[in-house]
């Protein structure tokens, strides 16, 4: 414990290829107690992946994936899927991979606002108290790293900002490593460290930008919702193509109508509005 | 009390019957009937190979099966053919290499109805001390392996992200359900054996909350269906392996209509409710 700031997990130049297909390869990042890495990037871009190379589901084909045995890990996967010939109660549930007591379960539960489902079959949730349960189960034994992989799909959008105000607070109380798997290219947690788009590689990273800052995104998504969103402007030097090619952008005439660059400019007018 | 043939036969089909409901518990979850059928086809495989090198029967059906499922998880590895494919092609090949091996030993004469439908009604007191303590050591071991074996079921990433390692818990309820198929192969035969875990099971899943009460649910309801089954067996004079089979069966059908009928009388009763 002495060594507060050493990372949790921590991917070097990490990639993973599947029968000669590489599904994200040259992605490094940290991620230490108390920090909430964002991933986002288009369907397929490796998000997934990426995150279950860092908890030690998938193998690395190269570089290196290293996370620290001596802590608690829990893990919110992308899609579960309970068998209708499973009896599974939320209680029971609870303690699928750890023990918890009746005290912890009831708090995980109540924390995310699902105590009246506790003897209800998980196959018989609507998609939006899955994902709070998920929830649940994964914070109930008070994990030092926890890794949300789309945790709020399906959730209408003031559950998604509820649901981001309850993963931030989880982050102050247990004063976790997160890793987050976002669904949405732009609009960010805005208590996230460090956002990391991939695209099979990583096209760009750094700090989202408050919403609030921009007047456009507060009446878009209203003030309550510009504390916990945050915009993240993407600064790509390339570009992809249909063919899963990289174009690099400098390369590329100035002509060209849909560059990147100009969302960039665009982004720097979102920012004088401001 | 162990003198009579009808009580020996009582006493060791409970014992497999108690057995099978937690394993087959999980065949059910994992859709796994395939392969459970696979592992008893190849059960013949190794009773020729007993008969051969004169082994003892169980053992030896023990070994082949724990090799057939190995073989199973190396060529799943390799990903030529999908694992049904794969399945019914272990399944039919032991299964014929095994009656070819038969066929090639004009010196034995092998009842090969019995190795195939069981003869439980020739249980002897050996037999029931294997099925006792081979199954009191399955329960034990699964037991000890429950908890991973269950995540891993549910999820098999969240197991291995949150450190249950599942690979290992996965290995040992091969080598169970390779250790219960040759326990419970004499008593049922290699033919019955997937029927006696998967139909107690199926029907233990309408009386369950949880996953635990479902394993023991299933447990009791083998263990009634082997009781029924043999004193029907008694009554009209039938076959007393397919008759359990055909008693856990009744008890599946069963088990289905009162609960329709309380589904259809309690949306009645909301429809009502909302008028």
């Amino acid at each position: 414990m002495s060594e507060k700031r050493a990372a949790l997990v921590s991917l070097n130049n990490a990639g993973v290829c599947v029968s000669g297909k590489w599904l994200v390869r040259g992605v490094s990042l940290d991620v230490s107690r108390g920090e909430i890495v964002t991933l986002i990037g288009p369907n397929g871009s490796g998000k997934s992946t990426t995150a279950k190379m860092a908890l030690g589901v998938v193998n690395p084909s190269e570089g290196s994936a290293q996370c620290r045995r001596d802590i608690r890990v829990s893990y919110v996967p992308q899609k579960l899927a309970v068998d209708w010939t499973m009896p599974l109660t939320v209680k029971r549930f609870m303690a699928l991979s750890h023990t918890a007591n009746e005290k912890e379960v009831q708090r995980a539960l109540s924390s995310t606002g699902t105590e009246h489902l506790k003897n209800a079959q998980v196959r018989n949730l609507s998609g939006g108290e899955f994902q709070r349960v998920l929830l649940a189960r994964a914070v109930v034994n008070t994990p030092e790293l926890l890794v949300l992989d789309e945790p709020v799909q399906g959730v209408d959008f003031n559950g998604e900002i509820a649901l981001y105000r309850l993963i931030e607070e989880i982050r102050t109380e247990l004063n976790c490593g997160i890793i987050l798997i976002s669904h949405d290219l732009h609009v960010v947690m805005s208590s996230t460290n460090q956002v990391i788009c991939l695209n099979g590689h990583v096209c760009c990273s750094g700090s989202p930008e408050a919403v609030a800052s921009a007047p456009e995104f507060r009446t878009l998504f209203g003030d309550r919702a510009a504390n916990e969103l945050a915009f993240y402007k993407h600064n790509h030097d390339h570009e992809h193509l249909p063919d899963r090619t990289i174009q690099e952008l400098n390369n590329v005439s100035p002509a060209s109508p849909h560059n990147l660059g100009d969302d960039a400019s665009k982004n720097e007018e979102l920012k004088r509005h401001a | 009390m162990l003198d009579d043939f009808f009580t020996r036969a009582v006493i060791g089909g409970i014992g497999v019957a108690l057995l099978a409901g937690p394993l087959g518990c999980f065949i059910v979850w994992r859709r796994l009937a395939y392969f459970g059928d696979t592992l008893s086809h190849s059960a013949l495989l190794g009773v020729a190979i007993a008969l051969l090198l004169e082994l003892n029967i169980t053992f030896t059906v023990f070994i082949i099966s724990v090799g057939v499922a190995m073989l199973l998880l190396l060529l799943q590895r390799q990903a030529r053919l999908s694992s049904d494919a794969l399945l019914g092609l272990l399944a039919h090949a032991t299964l014929a290499v095994g009656l070819v091996v038969l066929a090639f030993m004009t010196w034995v004469r092998v009842d090969l109805m019995g190795f195939l439908f069981g003869d439980i009604l020739a249980i002897n007191k050996a037999d029931i001390l294997t099925i006792w303590v081979g199954g009191l050591a399955v329960l034990i071991a699964l037991a000890v392996i429950w908890k991973p074996l269950f995540a891993a079921t549910v999820n098999y990433e969240i197991a291995v992200a949150e450190g249950l390692k599942p690979d290992r818990a996965n290995f040992f309820f091969m080598v169970l359900m390779a250790a219960v198929i040759a326990i419970s192969m004499k008593i049922v035969g290699v033919l019955l054996i997937t029927a006696l875990l998967i139909i107690p099971a199926a029907t233990a899943r309408r009386f369950s909350t949880t996953p635990e009460m479902m394993a023991l649910v299933a447990s009791i309801i083998g263990a009634a269906s082997v009781w029924v089954g043999l004193e029907g067996s008694l009554q009209w004079d039938t076959p007393a392996g397919p008759s359990i089979v055909v008693a856990a069966l009744l008890g599946f059908i069963i088990s289905l209509l009162p609960i329709q009928w309380r589904l259809k009388r309690s949306s009645f009763t909301r429809a009502n409710g909302g008028l």
